[in-house]
């Protein structure tokens, strides 16, 4: 069994599908009689809606109904919701505007969504979208946070000055005394760019309706099914849950973006009862780039508190984070309760004090993007401690190593309690991998070739297998955040595990199933994880935050502990030997001391007959399900290293090196870990060198398509070097810590790290393109002389 | 309404369409090929790539009545019954996927890839040639090495595209 059992790269069991062409997104499933939406979405940033006018649009061909918001409130159904509540440093709560599915009276984006087409094919729908005339009055646009904090534009009569929240953590005065006492303070001012998440498979959505039954089915790609069935019954009010049965199959990536409750899939699900016939939406790449929440964008001065040998005594943390038009589902949790309680880093800090202000703009929703809040957080800390180093004259690697947490359980100042690591560790092994020892030459080699090379590292913590319900609970989640699990065991002895946790790329249902194999001693390909599905999976509550297999798995492993208790009590029926007396080990019950034993397929079986015990006795059947609630987060932490080099004639950033050393606790399948990390370094990457969303000062996206938004290719990055080092954690039974969002908390400040040593210390804003480095170089050619 | 005839996957079609429907929308919704995705509508992504008399074509950039009388496969025309085209396999061997929605498009690359340039392909000359194919979950890691690796298989073999 150990070929295919926990820690066995095994190949993934879900890839035959998708590599002959045989997955099932929702795209590609069609109901009898289908229909199709088109939206029609404003094209001002800012307007009031005067007039809506559909005669033309209802008289094209083919074309079943237009519906607006006044439709939706005439159903009493309610508007999209964010799930979060944020209080204000003066106790009172955050300032949430309505958001309505389908805009009423105001439009407050370029995309917000103002009407609905349904018609015959999905080209009817869009050509009938551009006859509904809509007579907007056009308001000023609000770009800039700054701009909208003055409140000379209110973009919701609620928050007058555009603020949603301004909010608080640590110990203000503690860390004021720190800075008092500094012998050293280093000051930057950061932006974390605004980023579009861009998972390839667009957003859709089929909405069907069972007159005969009153019950509705939305197919939706979704990260978290039954959150939006929860949503959609209780807060929006479509139908109650046991009338509405959401799936979400095969889903193309989601990386956050397809967490939330949207417009579009509460419209299409709906609508289907409006026109009596299914109603499908899917989202081409310029909606996705206007109305997909986008991540990111922060503005942020940092201040580090440090004493005369460069320990650091104290940070202070200003932040503005622009939260768009709308609150979005999680959104008021990312910029706060995801952000600050990591400001800690890997780092002994006694003191920390963080401030953020959310804010309004007339820009789409900001939400959780791949490790929302972690990569921010994470930026501020690691490029002030890059700084710091340089400004000291110490070496960058030493410097980390002087501040770094050495003695676990670790308390740090927001929150967060970190249960275990070895930073050290992880930093000795990337050097080592990274040969750090023979930059020096590399890089006079690369200045021998008129270019110019340089090293940057990123020691990053996250939280992760988010997360325990009462501690989220405390700090104004509506929700719980555990996971569960059903084991049904059939009587030939193959398996069925339901779970909460929804994969989108993750491969779970290889390593969930290597985890089922494992324990039960069956071959994995007798295993299948079942998910995505409200109608047979009980309840989750989805995948996002590195919580599937802290969390998900955590779940499963308590079910399959139920299950084999249970085959206990039957093996000691059927083989008329005392329940205690029985052992389960590779497959098989034995009674200890003897030769009998019974393999797990014919407990199963003796389950099911019941020939050998009553049903007083004992229930038949053989299936047990859980509820797995964490008792901490994780702290998946490591070191990368990114080594650049820079042309500087063209601006050109080529990555020659990286090296990334992780910690995730026991690993799995280190095959899919490993790809997980690659791919969360390419869009961290992405972030630091190419990507960025851009709204003109009128609010147009200036970035809506891959013609204007730099998505990175396979030139734009090198093969990774990938290593581990592991510090079991001890809050879970299967020592996981979760590895989904590693590489994109590590890799932008690793990048920036890296450009600014090559450029002598000169400061870079993301993306660092061609254009703004060789601006760089140009404003270093003096001192570059000098030298 | 035009009356169009292709070859898909080495059967004869028929269909009428619009003479605005893209080869893509014919494949996935009159012939229910949904194995050909859109990811970007700007032929960028490469989600849609297909083989059209033999060469990688956008088929999300090409009208479908361009295409009476061609030849093409389709991701579910590669593989040669239940025995896994080289390159496909190669994909699944070098975990190059993940959410699998760039997949079909990147295989039937891969495939046109060596085609073109023959099976002795280095990691740079991959990534170049891949610029046509955007993928989100993989940071193209193992789909270089899966491109390299069933470049190596379909030169042992001896093999182009299965129908072609």
């Amino acid at each position: 069994m150990a070929s295919t059992g926990i820690g066995a790269p095994v190949r993934r069991k879900e890839d035959f599908r998708f590599i002959t062409g045989k997955g099932q997104y929702t795209d590609d499933i069609n109901r009898p009689g289908q229909t199709y939406a088109a939206f029609v979405r404003s094209p001002h940033a800012h307007a009031a809606i005067k007039r809506i006018d559909a005669s033309e649009a209802l008289a094209s061909p083919g074309v079943l109904a237009v519906l607006t918001g006044a439709d939706l409130e005439a159903d009493k159904i309610g508007g999209l919701i964010c799930g979060w509540m944020i209080h204000n440093k003066d106790g009172s709560p955050m300032k949430a505007g309505a958001h309505p599915a389908l805009a009423v009276g105001k439009v407050r984006y370029v995309g917000d969504h103002v009407a609905v087409v349904i018609a015959e094919t999905q080209a009817q729908a869009r050509d009938a979208a551009e006859k509904v005339a809509v007579d907007y009055e056009p308001l000023p646009a609000v770009v800039d946070m700054n701009e909208a904090l003055t409140g000379k534009t209110v973009i919701h009569d609620v928050a007058p000055d555009n603020r949603v929240y301004d909010w608080h953590l640590g110990d203000k005065a503690a860390t004021d005394a720190a800075f008092a006492k500094a012998k050293h303070v280093t000051r930057l001012d950061l932006v974390n760019n605004r980023l579009a998440p861009n998972p390839m498979e667009p957003r859709a959505a089929i909405g069907d309706y069972d007159a005969g039954n009153d019950a509705f089915t939305l197919y939706t790609t979704s990260q978290n099914p039954h959150v939006a069935r929860l949503v959609l019954s209780a807060f929006i009010g479509i139908a109650p849950e046991h009338k509405l049965r959401v799936i979400a199959p095969d889903v193309g990536g989601g990386f956050g973006s397809k967490i939330f409750i949207y417009a579009e899939e509460t419209v299409c699900v709906w609508a289907a009862k409006r026109v009596g016939r299914p109603v499908k939406w899917t989202s081409d790449r310029t909606e996705a780039f206007l109305a997909d929440a986008h991540g990111r964008d922060h503005l942020t001065h940092a201040e580090l508190a440090l004493d005369e040998r460069g320990k650091i005594l104290g940070l202070r943390v200003h932040t503005k984070a622009n939260l768009g038009a709308y609150l979005s589902t999680f959104s008021s949790s990312v910029p706060t309760y995801l952000y600050a309680p990591l400001l800690s880093g890997q780092y002994d800090i006694p003191a920390i004090y963080c401030e953020v202000e959310g804010v309004y703009t007339t820009t789409a929703p900001v939400d959780a993007y791949r490790g929302a809040g972690r990569p921010e957080a994470t930026f501020v800390v690691e490029r002030l401690v890059e700084v710091a180093a340089r400004e000291l004259g110490q070496d960058p690697a030493a410097f980390r190593k002087k501040n770094f947490i050495r003695k676990f359980p670790h308390q740090t100042p927001v929150i967060m309690a970190y249960d275990t690591g070895d930073y050290t560790a992880s930093l000795e092994k990337a050097l080592e991998m990274a040969d750090v020892k023979g930059f020096a030459k590399r890089r006079r080699e690369s200045a021998r070739n008129g270019k110019l090379r340089g090293l940057g590292y990123s020691a990053y913590i996250e939280a992760c297998g988010i997360a325990p319900s009462q501690a989220v609970g405390s700090l104004g989640a509506g929700v719980g955040l555990w996971e569960s699990a059903e084991v049904r065991v059939n009587p030939v002895g193959t398996v069925e595990v339901l779970t909460g946790s929804h994969s989108h790329g993750q491969g779970h249902e290889t390593t969930f199933a290597q985890l089922v194999s494992d324990r039960l001693g069956i071959p994995i390909d007798q295993v299948a994880i079942v998910h995505g599905d409200t109608d047979k999976v009980q309840f989750g509550m989805g995948t996002y935050g590195s919580r599937s297999g802290a969390v998900g798995m955590s779940a499963i492993s308590k079910a399959l502990d139920k299950v084999i208790a249970k085959g206990k009590k039957v093996a000691a029926y059927a083989m008329e030997a005392s329940e205690g007396d029985i052992e389960f080990k590779d497959g098989r019950f034995g009674v200890s001391g003897t030769d009998k034993s019974l393999g797990f397929g014919e407990v199963a079986l003796q389950a099911y007959i019941a020939h050998k015990f009553s049903g007083q006795e004992l229930e038949p059947g053989l299936k047990e399900g859980a509820f797995y609630d964490p008792t901490n987060f994780t702290f998946p932490s490591g070191v990368h290293i990114c080594e650049v080099e820079i042309d500087p004639d063209t601006g050109v950033t080529t990555i020659e090196k990286w090296t990334a050393v992780d910690d995730f606790g026991h690993v799995i399948n280190p095959m899919i870990v490993e790809g997980q990390v690659h791919g969360g370094i390419a869009q961290g990457v992405g972030q630091a060198l190419l990507e960025g969303v851009r709204y003109d000062a009128s609010g147009q996206l200036v970035t809506a398509s891959y013609m204007d938004y730099c998505m990175p290719r396979a030139k734009d990055l090198p093969s990774f070097q990938v290593g581990t080092t592991v510090t079991p954690c001890p809050s879970n039974p299967l020592g996981i810590k979760g590895c989904g969002e590693a590489g994109a908390i590590a890799a932008p400040p690793a990048v920036i790290n890296a450009i600014t040593d090559a450029l002598g210390h000169e400061d870079i804003a993301m993306p660092a393109t061609p254009q703004a480095v060789w601006q760089a170089v140009q404003r270093r050619l003096p001192a570059i002389a000098a030298e | 309404m035009t009356t169009i005839s292709m070859t898909v996957n080495g059967k004869a079609v028929t269909g009428n369409v619009e003479p605005r429907t893209l080869l893509v929308q014919f494949l996935r919704e009159n012939l229910r090929l949904t194995g050909t995705h859109v990811g970007c509508d700007t032929s960028q992504c490469g989600a849609c790539v297909v083989h059209v008399d033999g060469a990688a074509v956008k088929s999300c950039t090409m009208l479908a009545v361009s295409c009476d009388g061609s030849n093409v496969t389709t991701i579910e025309g590669l593989a040669n019954g239940a025995e896994l085209h080289p390159m496909q396999a190669a994909f699944r061997e070098h975990h190059g996927l993940q959410c699998g929605f760039c997949t079909p498009g990147m295989i039937m690359s891969a495939v046109d890839m060596v085609n073109r340039l023959g099976p002795d392909l280095d990691e740079k000359t991959i990534r170049e040639e891949l610029e046509g194919n955007i993928c989100r979950c993989t940071g193209y890691h193992n789909i270089v090495k899966a491109v390299e690796a069933g470049a190596q298989a379909m030169g042992a073999t001896g093999q182009r595209v299965a129908a072609e």
